[in-house]
């Protein structure tokens, strides 16, 4: 590494590092970000899944979208596996189902970007445990 | 580089080490490439993250995991279920005390709700050996933000704006002391940071060295900059070998980026640190003896004027800073003056950092908003009481603080409020007591260490707390009088109004503050020869109760000194004159048939 001979020096080292310590950054304030939970069941991985999360990251990190990318256990979707759920920020979670690197493309340009919704959701139909104690 | 999706945090701090911190770290890393994830996962050792009492402790992110009490043996688990399956090892979690419920993340729990990390912000957050991750927290931004954009009189113009105190104890303002040390004339001036933490059950000193070393070096060169100094000295307990080790790394690397050296930062500034041993003596931490001890010479105070701003490192300017002050300086310069003292009260801003310790449910490091209430802080962080017993009495400022009660409980933590309740700030640690504890015997325990630790250059100090500590000792072996009352406090007194320096000014405030609050203890302890907490083993005595007893014998065969007599079958009993009061019988009886008298 080179010497910082200037604040600029600095500065730019900086961002360079940013990502050593981005993920944990972010992970101090999940609701201000995009989190995408990818099923990473027996079922989910063995469909790919651990792919198309690898394909995630490295996507909302390209477009340098605030993301954080977590695997989950099984959602229960196992026809539909690789199933992911994507919480926008303030939102109802959404679930989709039959996720490849090319419908999470998808996801991320039309919902995650523009908030539009795609093919492939997953109409969620329980509630959780705590949910329920909440109320 | 290969993008990490993971990163698993293993507390490297002290404590958490000394539980196998470090093989959780190396089991990981072998679990990991097992299962040829060690380019998606990375494992970072960190500085303490506070929560000593369940360590050692260990963070899974980004999804914020928070693991305690985790073993070398859980990591294949931890691998396997948490990593490859995305399912948290509930097991690991923390179950919070009142709802028995497992909580998952940190900032649900009691213990971090009401706190503010400032000080500590990077902390169980960055690796202390790699200052990449420090850079990547906006470290030496500080620095290169008031070399190049900012004068000495701008930079020290915020520190005294936003109020910042000195964290060691007495609570100087600190701008006003980088401004005197600024304005004396001198060829060479120095900066020193105090690192000589002695309190004892205090250690959020060496949690900050450990844990983020860099942020000392940086707020030094600042303060080297302020006051015109181009030598930066660490005066460090050889005591503490983590915190030395980690901070010769942390040195190093920053001489390497340049960030320490000649012509920081493209300006014609030097600044260097280097490191001074200690031998662990308390009376170093006063900061005349400091500077004898660096120079060679014997651990001894002198008077003060001269104060070290004006004459102190070999006659030359010196300004001495805390360790916990340093960490709050950067933050502050790339803040801003106004934000730090929106935190905390009219004459004490920002946060404090305290050493938790004693009869109190989570054990550990906080760091709160000045203005907190000992209640939020034993109750609401501290978790209460071990064991569901009662509050007694919390010990804050060390051996030069004072113990506070229940009617304390409530008033907001402040340098001014504890030395209006007859106790200081001291440099942070909090010792809990229950109703177990005799206060006779705590200000006895804060004597002795006094007595021990007093350089003996001065005669209040040296034989007056010596004559204190006979006295207690007279008064827990039921020997006391009222004339020694009368006497302990006078004497107290006397050694504070005319001992040479803060070691001898403060020492006695044990002792006053126990008569003060606890008049009650003193008195049974002299008229009725009694210890009310049953602590004092001159005053208390085991006795069998006849009708409990049924004789198992179980009680005079487990007794060390054969004090126990009585046929099978037949009540027992012990005879005093042979009996040490080591409680075995006590703690054996399953019939309840000991009593304490």
């Amino acid at each position: 590494m080179s010497k910082v001979k200037s604040l600029a020096d600095l500065r730019k080292m900086r961002e360079e590092l940013q990502t050593k310590v981005s993920l944990r950054e972010k992970s101090d304030n999940p609701e201000k970000m995009v989190q995408v939970k990818v099923s990473m069941a027996t079922c989910g991985i063995a469909s790919g899944a651990k792919e198309v999360m690898n394909h995630m990251i490295e996507e909302m990190d390209r477009q340098a979208i605030d993301a954080i990318v977590t695997q989950t256990g099984c959602m229960g979707y196992c026809h539909a596996e690789p199933t992911i759920e994507v919480t926008l920020p303030g939102n109802d979670p959404v679930v989709f189902g039959h996720v490849d690197n090319k419908k999470a493309d998808e996801i991320i340009e039309k919902y995650v970007i523009r908030g539009e919704l795609v093919d492939g959701i997953i109409p969620v139909n329980y509630e959780t445990v705590k949910e329920n104690k909440n109320e | 580089m290969a993008k990490y999706k993971n990163h698993i945090l293993v507390c490297g701090g002290t404590g958490c080490r000394a539980s196998q911190g470090e093989e959780i770290v190396q089991n990981l890393g072998k679990v990991l490439e097992e299962n040829s994830l060690e380019n998606e996962v990375q494992v970072v050792r960190t500085g303490c993250f506070g929560f000593c009492e369940k360590g050692p402790v260990v963070k899974m992110v980004p999804d914020n995991t928070f693991y305690v009490q985790v073993t070398p043996e859980d990591a294949p688990e931890i691998v396997a279920e948490h990593l490859v399956k995305g399912r948290k090892v509930e097991r690991l979690l923390f179950t919070d005390p009142e709802t028995q419920e497992r909580v998952s993340e940190s900032k649900d729990m009691g213990f971090y709700k009401k706190q503010i990390r400032i000080a500590l912000r990077n902390c169980g957050f960055i690796n202390p050996e790699n200052i990449d991750e420090y850079i990547a927290r906006d470290g030496y931004a500080a620095l290169g933000k008031v070399l190049t954009e900012m004068t000495p009189e701008e930079a020290i113009k915020v520190i005294i704006d936003s109020g910042l105190r000195g964290r060691g104890g007495g609570g100087f303002p600190t701008g006003l002391k980088w401004e005197i040390t600024r304005k004396v004339e001198a060829e060479q001036k120095y900066v020193v940071c105090n690192a000589d933490e002695g309190d004892p059950g205090a250690f959020m000193d060496r949690s900050i060295l450990e844990g983020d070393p860099h942020a000392v070096l940086e707020a030094m060169a600042i303060n080297g900059y302020c006051t015109g100094a181009t030598k930066g000295l660490i005066y460090i307990r050889a005591e503490y070998p983590l915190a030395i080790s980690r901070l010769k790394i942390a040195i190093d690397q920053a001489r390497e980026y340049g960030l320490l050296g000649t012509g920081l930062f493209g300006t014609d500034y030097d600044f260097d640190v280097e490191l001074r041993y200690g031998a662990g003596a308390f009376v170093c931490g006063e900061e005349t003896s400091l500077i004898h001890s660096m120079e060679g010479l014997r651990g001894e105070p002198t008077v003060k004027p001269p104060f070290p701003s004006e004459s102190g490192y070999k006659g030359m300017p010196t300004n001495v800073n805390n360790v916990e002050t340093y960490a709050n300086i950067p933050v502050i310069l790339l803040e801003g003056a106004e934000w730090f003292s929106s935190i905390g009260t009219e004459k004490s801003k920002g946060t404090k950092v305290f050493a938790l310790a004693g009869k109190v449910n989570n054990v550990g490091l906080i760091e709160v908003p000045m203005g907190t209430t000992l209640r939020e802080v034993i109750f609401d962080i501290g978790g209460g009481i071990k064991d569901g017993k009662k509050f007694k009495a919390v010990q804050t400022g060390g051996p030069s603080g004072g113990c506070l009660t229940e009617k304390h409980l409530d008033i907001p933590i402040d340098y001014d409020n504890l030395i209006a309740c007859g106790s200081m700030m001291g440099s942070g640690g909090m010792i809990v007591m229950d109703e177990d504890d005799c206060m006779v015997s705590v200000a006895k325990f804060y004597l002795d260490f006094t007595v021990e630790e007093s350089c003996g250059k001065c005669a209040p100090c040296r034989i007056g707390n010596k004559r204190l500590y006979e006295m207690l000792e007279k008064l827990t072996e039921g020997k006391g009088t009222e004339e020694d009352l009368t006497l302990l406090r006078n004497l107290s007194n006397v050694i504070k109004d005319t001992s040479l320096c803060g070691l001898g000014q403060t020492s006695p405030n044990p002792v006053l503050s126990t008569m003060e609050n606890f008049a009650d203890e003193y008195a049974a302890h002299v008229h009725d020869g009694k210890c009310p907490a049953g602590q004092c083993k001159s005053l208390m005595q085991y006795v069998i109760s006849d009708e409990k007893c049924i004789g198992c014998t179980l009680c005079s065969r487990v007794c060390p000194v054969d004090a126990i007599t009585g046929d099978k079958k037949e009540p027992h009993l012990i005879s005093q004159e042979t009996c040490i009061k080591c409680g075995a019988c006590y703690e054996k009886c399953k019939f309840g048939a000991i009593s304490i008298q």
